[in-house]
């Protein structure tokens, strides 16, 4: 209840922050009209997600106005965007998060693989266990370090055997870069990790059920550039065996990490390319507007 | 120097006397408080710490088989029936002769609690030798007596006794023959119409019953009510009127509480009055917006990162609430409980309703004898006309204040050892 309550908040406070980000010079962008449809290429051949016509309420208020996406298998995209433009509540809509908001309401067709997000014979346990997620804020359980990874797979059932549950353990905190940091402590609190080793136990944590998909909302927005870095290169290493889809504020990540990149702009998907694209000869007047940092 | 810059100077020494003003008001209100607790503390030990003991008498006693009535001190039905009162009586004309006077004999016998036959018998169940022999033993006093000797040379001549008795306990305690000694049985009584004889035994177990029964009622319902409020209630029109009356329930006067335990568990329902199940399920129903309301303020203090990072693993709401909320939220939920039952352990005004002030005797048990619990036992005998009953009133109120402390300092200690930090 609170959560949702909390949450719904935190998406409104965005909104209010956004409004005075918005100077004279976005007033002047304001008159440019949006495309009547996504330019660009949002659209890939066999696609690990495929998403149309998306529409997403909190209450009254439309948060995100159709948009249709693709997401590739094993690619990394970046969504992009102003402040309180949607792109979170967007992914959020990816593994039903959002469902924890009583007010929100999603439209459109959702499909992983063959999958329909939304069907309402389709359990949202099932879902969540393919499309992981990690946060803003680091966000690991006042738990031990193993309990922290082991957490997912207990819950699944994923390992019978202690012997198994070490090795998942293990593995997924070497894909996530920490085993060498945290080997000999694996039994002390998650908590008192450093923040960019927290945010890694989260995305070992994340990946040690096995998710198709990684939803990535702003890792690194909380992290010092040193952790941030660690971060980024794992997200690279992480795109061979997963499908990334990363929300950043930061455009140089988006540019580092990220094969293509969608440009939000208050709800709206403008314009969908190759990250190179993008951030060289971008298509759309409101995306280089955003890019070159006449508004942010 | 700016003008800015002595407008502010100016303003400041204004603003740093504000400022201590603040403080002083602030200490000056720990103080009253501080002082309040100091008099009150003083009050309660100064009178009560007397009654933690009480004095003995000995006499030369000679168990004569024809003046008890026993001829086999082995035998528990004739013990039962033997004349130890008639002993005593003998022992003390002994110890001061010369007293024919039906008047003057009642007063001497009256030196003696009429518990210490009690005591004879016990000393000669236990070594059934002793009869027929004669021995020094310790008897315990009357409470004019105890009384007496507790007061101060000084004060002595007001005391509440005769001339006579007065010499009578001179003598004895020039003699060494009172003794001052641990009042045990001030723990293991129960209520007496002698103060000597009286105990708060019974209402400490009465307590116990009583707050057991409301602890095992009242921790479960009101943190399943606080989670289901919390976690699972969807939020509409019905949840917020039961949030109010949750509240309303929480400021009712406890005295309402006892009507509704008369009305519906004892008339309705039919229950035993006087019972520690019946009180408990009365203060049941006045701590639980206690525990519900801090088992709620407990829960929303978890943060909402951690449900979320709980539920993108794919755990379910309940899981999420198992293995998160409920580890993460069970310390303010425990303390807020120990509060609620410290609570319910000094309520004296809805057991009074319900008939939990009776004179209990016997310790209770179970929880379906009868019973009566600490603060009503300080009620009761606050109301005693017996002098010695202001000191054991005190001697109660000090042992219900050791527990409160006891327990309001748990709860303080598990706040701080399971508190965690995210």
């Amino acid at each position: 209840m609170d959560t949702a309550r909390e949450l719904d908040n935190r998406n409104r406070a965005d909104d209010d922050a956004a409004k005075p980000l918005i100077d004279v010079e976005e007033r002047s962008m304001q008159d440019t009209p949006y495309p009547e449809k996504t330019v660009g290429k949002p659209f890939v051949d066999a696609p690990k997600m495929k998403l149309r016509h998306v529409n997403v309420f909190y209450a009254d208020n439309q948060a995100i106005h159709d948009v249709s996406l693709d997401i590739g298998k094993n690619e990394v995209i970046s969504l992009i965007g102003p402040s309180g433009c949607g792109k979170s509540t967007f992914l959020r809509s990816l593994n039903r998060m959002n469902d924890t908001i009583d007010i929100c309401r999603v439209k459109g067709e959702l499909h992983l693989d063959e999958q329909d997000l939304y069907d309402p014979k389709l359990d949202v346990v099932e879902l969540r266990a393919r499309v992981g997620m990690v946060f803003q804020k680091p966000n690991p359980f006042p738990k031990s370090i193993y309990d922290n990874v082991a957490y997912g797979p207990r819950l699944h059932g994923l390992a019978d055997k202690k012997y198994d549950l070490d090795e998942i353990v293990e593995n997924s905190l070497r894909s996530a870069g920490l085993w060498n940091e945290v080997k000999d402590r694996l039994h002390s609190s998650g908590t008192g990790l450093s923040g960019g080793q927290q945010q890694r136990l989260c995305i070992a944590r994340t990946i040690a059920v096995s998710p198709e998909v990684v939803l990535m909302d702003e890792p690194c927005s909380a992290l010092d550039p040193i952790a941030t870095a660690k971060i980024e290169e794992l997200i690279d290493e992480l795109s061979e065996s997963y499908t990334i889809a990363i929300v950043t504020h930061s455009m140089q990540q988006a540019a580092r990490v990220s094969h293509r990149t969608a440009y939000f702009h208050l709800g709206r998907l403008i314009e969908v390319n190759d990250t190179e694209t993008v951030f060289t000869k971008p298509e759309h007047e409101l995306t280089e507007a955003y890019i070159t940092g006449r508004f942010g | 120097m700016s003008e800015t810059t002595a407008k502010v100077r100016k303003s400041l020494a204004r603003r740093y006397r504000q400022e201590k003003r603040f403080q002083a008001y602030g200490i000056l209100s720990i103080g009253v408080g501080l002082l309040a607790l100091l008099i009150l503390f003083t009050d309660i030990i100064g009178k009560g710490h007397s009654a933690f003991f009480e004095h003995y008498i000995q006499l030369e006693i000679s168990l004569d088989r024809d003046v008890l009535g026993v001829d086999d001190a082995s035998d528990d039905e004739q013990l039962n029936y033997a004349n130890f009162g008639g002993v005593i009586k003998e022992a003390l004309r002994e110890r001061f002769p010369g007293v024919d006077d039906r008047q003057q004999q009642r007063q001497l016998y009256a030196l003696v609690s009429s518990g210490a036959s009690y005591n004879l018998r016990d000393e000669l169940k236990a070594d059934p030798s002793l009869l027929g022999g004669t021995r020094n033993l310790w008897l315990l006093a009357d409470d004019d007596v105890d009384l007496y000797l507790k007061t101060s040379e000084k004060k002595r001549p007001e005391a509440r006794l005769g001339d006579q008795q007065k010499q009578w306990i001179e003598d004895l305690e020039a003699a060494g023959d009172t003794e001052k000694r641990f009042n045990a049985s001030f723990f293991s009584h129960g209520d007496s119409r002698e103060p000597e004889l009286a105990g708060i035994g019974s209402a400490i177990v009465g307590s116990f019953f009583t707050m057991l029964v409301t602890l095992c009622l009242s921790f479960p319902i009101g943190v399943a009510a606080a989670i289901y409020l919390e976690e699972f209630a969807p939020r509409n029109k019905f949840t917020d009127f039961i949030e109010v009356n949750i509240n309303n329930l929480a400021a009712v006067p406890s005295i309402i509480f006892g009507l509704l335990g008369l009305a519906i568990f004892i008339n309705l329902f039919g229950l035993p009055r006087s019972v520690p199940l019946l009180g408990g399920l009365v203060l049941t129903l006045m701590t639980l917006p206690t525990i519900i309301i801090t088992s709620r303020a407990a829960i929303k203090t978890v943060p909402p990162s951690v449900r979320e990072g709980a539920l993108a693993l794919g755990a379910s709401k309940m899981q999420v609430v198992l293995h998160h909320v409920l580890p993460l939220a069970l310390p303010g939920m425990l303390t807020g409980s120990i509060i609620g039952m410290a609570q319910a352990l000094g309520e004296t005004a809805p057991l009074l309703l319900i008939g939990m002030v009776a004179f209990i005797v016997d310790i209770p048990g179970g929880p379906t004898d009868p019973a009566t619990v600490l603060p009503v036992q300080i009620y009761l005998w606050a109301d005693s006309p017996e002098q010695s009953f202001v000191a054991m009133t005190s001697a109660a109120i000090m042992v219900l204040l050791a527990f409160l402390i006891t327990m309001n300092t748990l709860a303080v200690v598990l706040r701080k050892r399971l508190e965690r930090r995210w």
